[in-house]
């Protein structure tokens, strides 16, 4: 036997150990709670954040992260002078602190919004309504993931 | 055309409030993922849903990588008149998707 390794052996070894390298990088970027505190600032413009009349419903426990049911009610008469303009949810751990933004009139009668999100690792959640009167209100809920999203391709 | 899946109430009463629940398939890559070949899965999302009614926006939402694949939404809506709901999703690379229901108000 040869003392010297095959010169395209090597040069697979290279490539094997390139490729462990690149699926064992975390997250480039993750939002943070400056991110979080930033984007909902960019919504509030600073405007004090008051808690209560939101109610955050999404399950404390998680199993899979691809896929988590939230429902976000606030309470309110929708009437054409005191409504619910808007529904801002964010998270803290994704790799970008919003999850939607939706607008609202009186017209909707209810201020209730039902979706499915993705979570990367267990965090907390951010709702925030703003009122035709220009009041935030907010509500959050911790959530706890045991599969985290979007981490690698399905195969 | 995207497969679109929308539960709306065929009749309603007029005042009465009425939930529209919709769904869309659509992977929702987030942009964020490697993919097998360790390059990045260019971002492919919904960004934009919105609802009409005879052609008044009942609803509008911008949605961001953290919604899940085919994303579905859920929203109340106060029955005003017959006529038809309009719902239409667009995103990346150009999709857009519109799916109309008829309802009609007693």
């Amino acid at each position: 036997m040869r003392s010297s390794r095959h010169p395209t052996d090597v040069r697979r070894r290279m490539f094997l150990a390139g490729a462990a390298a690149v699926t064992l990088l975390p997250f480039a970027a993750e939002a943070t709670p400056e991110a979080l505190a930033d984007a909902i600032k960019e919504v509030t413009g600073g405007a004090p954040l008051r808690a209560g009349k939101v109610t955050l419903d999404i399950p404390p426990i998680v199993e899979n992260g691809n896929t988590v049911p939230m429902t976000v009610s606030v309470e309110s008469p929708m009437t054409a002078d005191d409504y619910v303009k808007a529904i801002h949810v964010f998270n803290e751990k994704n790799p970008q602190p919003h999850v939607f933004n939706a607008w609202l009139s009186p017209g909707n009668g209810k201020a209730a919004i039902g979706t499915r999100i993705k979570l990367a690792d267990t965090q907390k959640i951010v709702a925030i309504a703003e009122t035709s009167k220009g009041e935030f209100w907010n509500a959050s809920a911790e959530v706890i993931i045991t599969i985290a999203a979007c981490i690698e391709e399905v195969t | 055309m995207a497969n679109v899946l929308v539960n709306a109430p065929k009749t309603a009463k007029k005042g009465d409030t009425v939930e529209i629940k919709a769904l869309i398939m659509h992977p929702m890559e987030t942009g964020f993922r490697p993919g097998t070949n360790g390059r990045i899965i260019p971002r492919n999302i919904v960004e934009d849903f919105s609802a009409t009614w005879n052609g008044r926006e009942i609803f509008r939402m911008k949605m961001s990588p953290a919604v899940a694949a085919n994303p579905f939404v859920s929203f109340f809506t106060v029955a005003t008149e017959s006529g038809t709901i309009a719902l239409r999703w667009s995103g990346d690379e150009g999709f857009v998707a519109e799916h109309r229901v008829a309802i009609t108000v007693t």
